[in-house]
């Protein structure tokens, strides 16, 4: 047949990072959404300010349309293991799968719960228990990444264990050390601030791309503000964060640094930081580098002159793939920089108050708003890429833990998904960038209830409106270029 | 049949309960879902997707809970079912994709809103026609050979499977329809009422053919419901069905709003218990029992402390959501 000359193992392992780097798109901007759009509400609740009702309105819409997206691709992940994963799955599914299924039961049913409520209810509630659903929402996506974080730890630093005789993992005495595994407190921060930096990246765009072209537009202004202090205070913390995660991962998983790093050789006495370079996994050395003397040490040893191994100390069957680490890794760590100086940038301007005014900020801002995705994605690709040859760490390799399927089966599935999940999700991304386009109104006012008969839309439908524009369905629809902002109040 | 009770045992019914949630739950979004085409476009087909809107999200995560859930419980059934279900599976996923997202997406872009319900009730068809299949596979006898799945890449596809997807759509389509009579009124609801008409019998003659098809299919499974004493155990299961359906065929002829929905759960119910006879106490018939794929007992505990002190409030907030919506769908008072 068509795909038979194709490794079905590479084919599962290419299904799994497409679907799971999708996925992982949509969870770094809910679970940042969520968090705002409950600051949004709360500040509306406490000072009763029209405007953060105008904005937690125009976001909750965005938010629903990523949170549809999300679930829809978690739920692909929540059976890949099964499908294409099958002897992980036997084997440290006693390990792993409890902790999955805590997170359907704390985490899943939380927020899909409330969900409902937080998109349809306001009208059918109270605005506190509303503000209650949306906290609930919030802090389901947290206690999500919570328990996925430790699940994916605990296979990069297995710990807590015992092996059974029929080749399972068997859970030890101790669940708390299984799921508080070493690096599970670095990731989980790390991560963390990762979806809030990359939502703050996302709506300072938004308000900087409206502060262009009116900047006397109070919601922008608003928005760019409130981004702008999130980009000034948690990245300099996620960097401080990457850094002790990095002294973490050199402790539990050294040939990940090694590759990470482009140390293909030992350094005895003190290891030098190459900034750039091409890693040359055939010849084992990178290739034009530029380099830091003894900066390697220093931020890894805290110290010029201590010794590194390199993955000349490693057996090859044991290396990660070196190339695609050392460039993803910088690729986050680069992006990271950037978003630094936009936050730094941005203290300058508002301390001279000037933070509505400077174009070159707001084009800066604008161009930058993509970049917590792409950091987020690099930052997963050093991670999963260089836990490699392992799918659980130095205990289980990959190519030993796929299930036994065909490779025609995995390639026409792996042909549905990408071509199903650039269809779906790129239409769904356009919906997003479509809402985004409109700039929040003031004083929206809701759809009139009891004036216009029988109120027929639900929360998320654009209502009736003061001129109303019928489509070829003979539908009542808002006018397109008109705001759909009060559907919701 | 000797049911001693362990935790394995638990969490076999635990596991069912949360595929029975799913079923009855997802089953009417689902079933509205097949539904759909029958409503006009326009306001009726409105009413009918916000009649689930709220609470399509949450209904959907019990379909996790069965899959996590049985990873978690039974990591061998999992390891086992899933690579012989492969394209049934994937299909599943990528229908729930499909009909998933239509509920936003059909707001957002009226230009094509008509491609969104297509997809709506596109991705409808096919979850529930591939779950239904799935459930056939594994009816009809799964190989496997050293802790993995040993047997063709087209053993799922059978005349029984066909058949059991079939009366997966069929009883999808009954809850779909049952709930619209109770959440609609007008002519929406005398639509639904005569769709359901058409549903219950539908329903009812595929799980007929099912159940007798069962007997055939494997001896076992006839000795368990026709030979004493298990015999006693497993009759009232038909008979119950039998009386509930006359039930729900009567209720849909009259001015009933949710007593067809009821019955309809209840013929469900009695479908669910039918199959724990038939297939107990095995998770993958003919290879595995309950007890083969089990995971460990620190496992279960675990994860048996975490069910027991969640579950209530899942079921009380869940069940606060469907009052906060309560109602006819479309008038004074909803949204
Ligand atoms: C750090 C966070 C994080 C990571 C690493 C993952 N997810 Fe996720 N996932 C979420 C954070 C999240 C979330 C924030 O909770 C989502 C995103 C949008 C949403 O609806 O919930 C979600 C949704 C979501 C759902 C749908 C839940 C529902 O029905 O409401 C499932 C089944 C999964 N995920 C499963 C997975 C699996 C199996 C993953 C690993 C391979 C995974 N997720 C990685
Ligand atoms: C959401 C963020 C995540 C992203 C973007 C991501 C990305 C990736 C990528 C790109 C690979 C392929 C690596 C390779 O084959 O070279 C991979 C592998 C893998 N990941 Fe993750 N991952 C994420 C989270 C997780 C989590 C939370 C888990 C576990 C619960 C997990 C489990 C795995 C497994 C089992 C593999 C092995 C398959 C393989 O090596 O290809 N991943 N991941
Ligand atoms: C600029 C300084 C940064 C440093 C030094 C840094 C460091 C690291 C390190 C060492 C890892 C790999 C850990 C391992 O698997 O062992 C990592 C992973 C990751 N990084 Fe960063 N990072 C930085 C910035 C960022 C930024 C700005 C983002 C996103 C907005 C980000 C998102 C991620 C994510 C999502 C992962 C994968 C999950 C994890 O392992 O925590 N990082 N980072």
């Amino acid at each position: 047949m068509l795909f038979d000359g194709l490794d079905p193992l590479v084919l599962a392992r290419i299904q799994f990072g497409f679907t799971v780097s999708f996925h992982f798109i949509f969870p770094s901007f809910s679970i940042g959404l969520a968090s705002f759009l409950a600051v949004l509400e709360g500040l509306w609740l406490r000072t009763g300010k029209p405007l953060y009702h105008d904005l937690f309105k125009y976001w909750l819409k965005i938010f629903a349309i990523a949170f549809a997206m999300g679930v829809v691709s978690g739920i692909v992940m929540s059976y890949q293991f099964g499908t294409n994963w099958a002897v992980f799955s036997d084997k440290a599914g006693p390990v792993v799968g409890p902790l999955m299924a805590y997170e359907v039961l704390t985490a899943f049913f939380l927020e899909a719960g409330f969900l409902g409520v937080m998109l349809f209810g306001m009208e059918r509630i109270g605005r506190k228990l509303h503000f209650f659903a949306t906290l609930m929402v919030a802090l389901g996506t947290f206690i999500s990444a919570f328990w996925i974080l430790s699940v994916n730890s605990w296979m990069q630093t297995p710990t807590g264990f015992e092996m059974a005789a029929n080749g399972q993992f068997m859970p030890g005495d101790s669940w708390l050390a299984i799921i508080f595994n070493p690096s599970f407190p670095y990731r989980l921060v790390h991560t963390v601030l990762a979806a809030y930096i990359t939502t703050a990246f996302v709506v300072g765009g938004v308000g900087a791309w409206h502060l262009l072209k009116d900047r006397t537009n109070p919601h922008a202004r608003k928005m760019f503000s409130m981004a702008m202090w999130m980009a000034a205070l948690v990245v300099p913390a996620q960097i401080v964060m990457g850094d002790a995660h990095g002294l973490n991962t050199l402790e539990h998983q050294p040939q990940k640094i090694m590759a990470m790093e482009g140390h293909f050789e030992s350094h005895p006495d003190g290891a030098p930081l190459i900034l750039f370079g091409i890693p040359n996994s055939a010849e084992k050395r990178v290739d034009y580098a530029i380099e830091i003397p003894k900066a390697s040490s220093l931020i890894l040893k805290h110290s010029l002159d201590a010794p590194m191994a390199g993955l000349d100390t490693i057996p090859d069957d044991q290396e990660p793939p070196v190339g695609i680490v050392f460039w993803s890794f910088r690729i986050m760590v680069a992006l990271g920089f950037a978003m630094l100086g936009i936050g730094l940038w941005s203290l300058l301007a508002r301390f001279r108050g000037k933070l509505y005014d400077w174009q070159w900020l707001h084009r800066a801002a604008l161009l930058l708003s993509p970049a917590g995705f792409v950091a987020v994605i690099a930052g997963w690709i050093t991670t999963e890429v260089g836990r490699q040859p392992y799918v659980v760490y130095n205990m289980l390799r990959t190519a030993d833990a796929a299930s036994p399927l065909a490779a025609p089966a995995v390639a026409t599935s792996l042909i549905a998904f990408i071509v199903i999940y650039f269809v779906v999700f790129g239409a769904g991304i356009a919906y997003i960038f479509k809402l985004m386009r409109k700039s929040p109104q003031m004083d929206e006012v809701g759809v009139k209830r009891g004036d216009q008969g029988p109120i027929r839309t639900s929360g998320i439908t654009p209502g009736l409106t003061q001129n109303p524009t019928n489509d070829a369905d003979g539908y009542t629809i808002a006018n397109p270029d008109e705001p759909h902002d009060g559907d919701r109040s | 049949m000797n049911v001693n009770v362990d935790l394995t045992t638990v969490w076999a019914f635990i596991i069912a309960f949360a595929v029975f949630a799913y079923v009855v739950m997802d089953g009417f979004d689902l079933g509205i879902g097949i539904l759909f085409p029958a409503f006009k476009a326009g306001p009726d087909r409105d009413r009918a997707m916000n009649s689930i809107a709220p609470v399509w999200d949450g209904n959907e995560t019990w379909l996790v809970l069965g899959g996590g859930g049985l990873f978690a419980a039974f990591p061998l059934a999992y390891a086992v079912i899933l690579p012989a279900t492969y394209p049934l599976i994937i299909a599943m996923l990528l229908g729930l994709v499909f009909r998933g997202v239509a509920f936003e997406y059909r707001w957002r872009d009226p230009g094509h809103r008509r491609w969104w319900d297509a997809a709506f009730t596109g991705g409808s068809i096919i979850a529930a026609m591939a779950q239904g299949m799935t459930l056939g596979a594994l009816l009809q006898g799964v190989t496997v050979v050293d802790r993995a799945y040993a047997g063709s890449w087209f053993d799922w596809l059978t005349p029984y499977t066909l058949l059991t997807g079939l009366g997966t759509v069929a009883g999808y389509a009954l809850l779909g329809s049952t709930w619209l009579v109770w959440k609609l009124d007008g002519a929406g609801q005398a639509l639904a009422r005569s769709l359901g008409k058409g549903a219950a019998w539908a329903t009812i003659l595929l799980m007929g053919s099912v159940s007798l098809y069962n007997l055939l299919l494997n001896p076992e499974y006839a000795d368990r419901w026709l030979t004493a004493p298990e015999l006693y155990f497993a009759a009232p299961v038909p008979i119950a069905t039998g009386i509930v359906a006359l039930l729900l065929l009567r209720a849909l002829s009259t001015e009933r709003h949710s007593k067809p929905f009821w019955l309809a759960l209840g013929m469900f119910f009695f479908g669910m218990a039918g199959l724990g006879v038939t297939i107990w106490p095995n998770v993958v018939p003919p290879a595995l029992t309950i007890w083969d794929a089990a995971a460990p007992e620190r496992s279960q505990i675990f994860m048996l402390v975490g069910v027991a002190i969640t579950m209530p409030l899942i079921i009380g907030y869940t069940a606060w959501t469907y009052w906060v919506f309560r109602g006819k769908v479309g008038h004074e008072g909803y949204h």
